[in-house]
């Protein structure tokens, strides 16, 4: 495998978490009422924003332990070591 | 009623959807990166794919929609159905499957059987997909249509709603076409985990607001009858449960048969397994895949539950009926009533009872409790669960054009380069067919009710076909070749001497005579895969008997007594096959039991 799946996965997550825990914050109440007084935008995009953050990490350290295991290889990311 | 906050999330996705296809076409330089994903993937992406690319339009919609008609008794086609199939095809099957280095399927049946038993699943197997991916697209289009969501953008450009249609049409098939041209399985695969996460990410949300409206569990049960939420009780008998089968059709049709017919034998499934980096990921992805997939009854199955307890909702700001004049009678929760699609009047059954329009559960729960933002969330996550079946379909069908038809019997001799490209153009013209099976399906309905008839027979037999191969090597090529045709011939013949209750002799069986009455469809499906699966059982037997037997030489590697067990004692605990397979039929007999 040539890019670590959690790096774009990570990174989608964190642009979605972003977009919707920042229109959280701007948009009006009463768009809530359907959603059981929960202002779920917020909530969910902090879930997300936290998800996609957690997989960044664990996919840029195996990034960098895997290069630093190979020096000059870092193109080269064959996740093998990834959790399963 | 989207705003632009929705649009953002969903351009966003597809934009990286692409991206991911255009990231991978780099490394795509050989016929097997394209196939076979260059065999180079962890097990847990494999593992998440392989549901990924079963979570098409039929499972998350249909699977709600089973739920509000069922109930929890749905929860069967996971519980016995995909768990115990996942462990076996995982713990004893792989070891052929990645052992024999058969690219495919029907590779493996031709190495292990021969050219004809080959041919027949390869033919049979890749129209099927074309005919499939072109269904699950007229699903899709179907209910975009039918949601309005997505018709503020043509109004405005004043364009007819009905482009909405093909409008949903075209875009995802682009999509789709565009991610697997450029990457071929990696770029799928890649973007099935991506999907997965989505479509947890979009209902999950759901389901918790519509628990936490209905009062929990609890809550639902006080509300709905003890028939919804228990999943076994009054299974002895076909009449007592919402269902319409008894246990012993359910255990042997849909628990034996029919699941692990699927997940088994099924190509779409089996590839991703095949693109793992190792034997042992290649078995330990359906065992992985199988812990997700128990817990998705709870994202599937619930919001069809909670979608049929809630109060019938009288000024609707969910999709139900639409451009007609005639008044509605009101459905049920948030379940409109089923409309005659010519009429506009309300379907009923012999009873006079309004039919619902099941079908519409999980995306009006979607409408009723998701304000603008995380609707977009939940409806790109439905249109990814859309893109993902197909996508299954698509690579599963240019790997056997590929292999299997294109190599084996037009141009066997050609380069790798010549094989990468009938590839790529394989997606291209499978995709282009499943289009035109779309339209077909939504001008000729009752023809794509029979081809999928025909489908279900064919496939009904074949994991008697798989089972006997891979551990009884005295099996021989003409007895499996025979057998799968009494298997098709026997489920065409059962189909035509039964029909359900309540249904006219034609598509829905009895067109030769009526010699039984089964109380639900349900009942006759599971009932015609257990004849398919026992008369090709018996005949594969006795012709193998009468026919000379494969030299054992040539066997090693594809049959059980005659190939090396793989070792896996050097593996950590967590990732021995044996013991992911125990813990997962252990959780799934508790999830029995507890919604027993």
């Amino acid at each position: 495998m040539r890019i670590d799946i959690r790096l774009p996965l990570g990174l989608l997550f964190m642009v979605f978490g972003l977009l919707l825990s920042g229109f959280g914050l701007v948009s009006d109440k009463g768009l809530y009422q359907r959603s059981l007084q929960v202002n779920i935008n917020l909530w969910w995009g902090l879930v997300m924003l936290a998800f996609g953050t957690a997989m960044l990490t664990l996919g840029r350290r195996s990034h960098r332990r895997l290069s630093a295991d190979e020096p000059g290889a870092a193109s080269q990311t064959k996740s093998t070591s990834a959790p399963e | 009623m989207l705003t632009a906050i929705d649009w953002t999330i969903m351009i966003v996705y597809f934009a990286f959807v692409l991206g991911i296809g255009v990231a991978l076409k780099r490394s795509t330089k050989t016929s097997s990166d394209f196939f076979l994903a260059g065999r180079s993937i962890p097990a847990w992406v494999c593992g998440l794919a392989f549901i990924s690319a079963n979570l098409g339009a039929q499972e998350v919609i249909g699977m709600g929609a089973s739920g509000a008609k069922y109930g929890i008794a749905t929860s069967h086609f996971y519980w016995i159905g995909a768990i115990p199939a996942m462990v076996f095809v995982g713990v004893f099957m792989m070891p052929f499957y990645y052992g024999s280095r058969a690219r495919s399927v029907p590779e493996y049946l031709r190495l292990r059987f021969d050219e004809k038993t080959r041919g027949f699943n390869a033919i049979s197997f890749a129209t099927m997909t074309v005919f499939s991916s072109g269904i699950s697209m007229y699903a899709m289009a179907k209910l975009i249509q039918t949601l309005h969501v997505f018709d503020a953008p043509f109004e405005k450009l004043g364009l007819p709603l009905s482009w909405v249609f093909h409008a949903g049409i075209l875009v995802a098939a682009a999509v789709v076409l565009a991610y697997i041209f450029l990457g071929g399985l990696s770029s799928a695969i890649y973007n099935e985990v991506v999907q997965f996460f989505l479509i947890v990410a979009g209902f999950l949300p759901l389901v918790w607001l519509g628990l936490r409206n209905v009062g929990g569990w609890s809550g639902l049960k006080a509300t709905l009858d003890a028939s919804y939420t228990h999943s076994w009780i009054g299974m002895g008998s076909a009449h007592t449960n919402r269902l319409g089968v008894e246990w012993f059709g359910l255990a042997m049709g849909l628990g034996f048969v029919l699941s692990f017919g699927y997940w088994c034998t099924d190509f779409l499934v089996v590839q991703r397994a095949m693109a793992a980096d190792s034997m042992s990921a290649a078995r330990r992805t359906p065992l992985i895949a199988a812990f997700p997939k128990m817990l998705f009854p709870v994202l599937v199955i619930l919001p069809g539950l909670i979608a049929i307890a809630l109060p019938t909702q009288s000024t609707s700001t969910v999709a139900a009926v639409s451009n007609t004049a005639v008044a509605a009678p009101a459905g049920t929760g948030l379940i409109p009533a089923k409309l005659d699609a010519d009429t506009g009047r309300p379907v009923r059954d012999s009873q006079g009872r309004v039919q619902l329009d099941y079908d519409l559960a999980i995306p009006n729960m979607l409408l009723h409790y998701f304000p603008t933002g995380i609707l977009g969330l939940g409806l790109t996550a439905l249109l990814a669960s859309f893109m993902s079946g197909m996508a299954g379909n698509v690579t599963a069908f240019n790997t056997v054009w590929t292999y299997d038809i294109y190599q084996s019997y037009i141009n066997p001799k050609a380069t790798d380069q010549h094989y990468l490209w009938m590839g790529r153009m394989a997606t291209v013209f499978g995709i282009a067919l499943s289009i035109a099976a779309a339209y077909m399906a939504s001008r000729f309905n009752n023809i794509m009710d029979m081809l999928q008839l025909v489908f279900a027979f064919v496939n009904a037999p074949l994991f008697a076909t798989f089972l006997l191969g891979m551990f009884w090597k005295r099996t021989t090529g003409h007895g499996a070749f025979t057998g799968l045709l009494a298997g098709t011939t026997s489920a065409a013949l059962h189909h035509a001497l039964t029909l359900p209750a309540g249904a006219a002799p034609g598509v829905k069986g009895g067109w030769l005579a009526t010699l039984h009455l089964y109380p639900s469809e349900m009942a006759q499906n599971f009932w015609t895969a257990i004849f398919a699966w026992s008369a090709c059982f018996i005949v594969t037997i006795l012709v193998s008997l009468a026919t000379r037997p494969h030299e054992e030489s040539r066997l090693a590697g594809l049959v059980y007594s005659l190939t090396e067990r793989p070792k896996s004692h050097d593996l950590s605990w967590y990732q021995r096959p044996e013991i992911l397979a125990v813990v997962a039929l252990a959780i799934a007999l508790v999830l029995n039991v507890i919604f027993m």
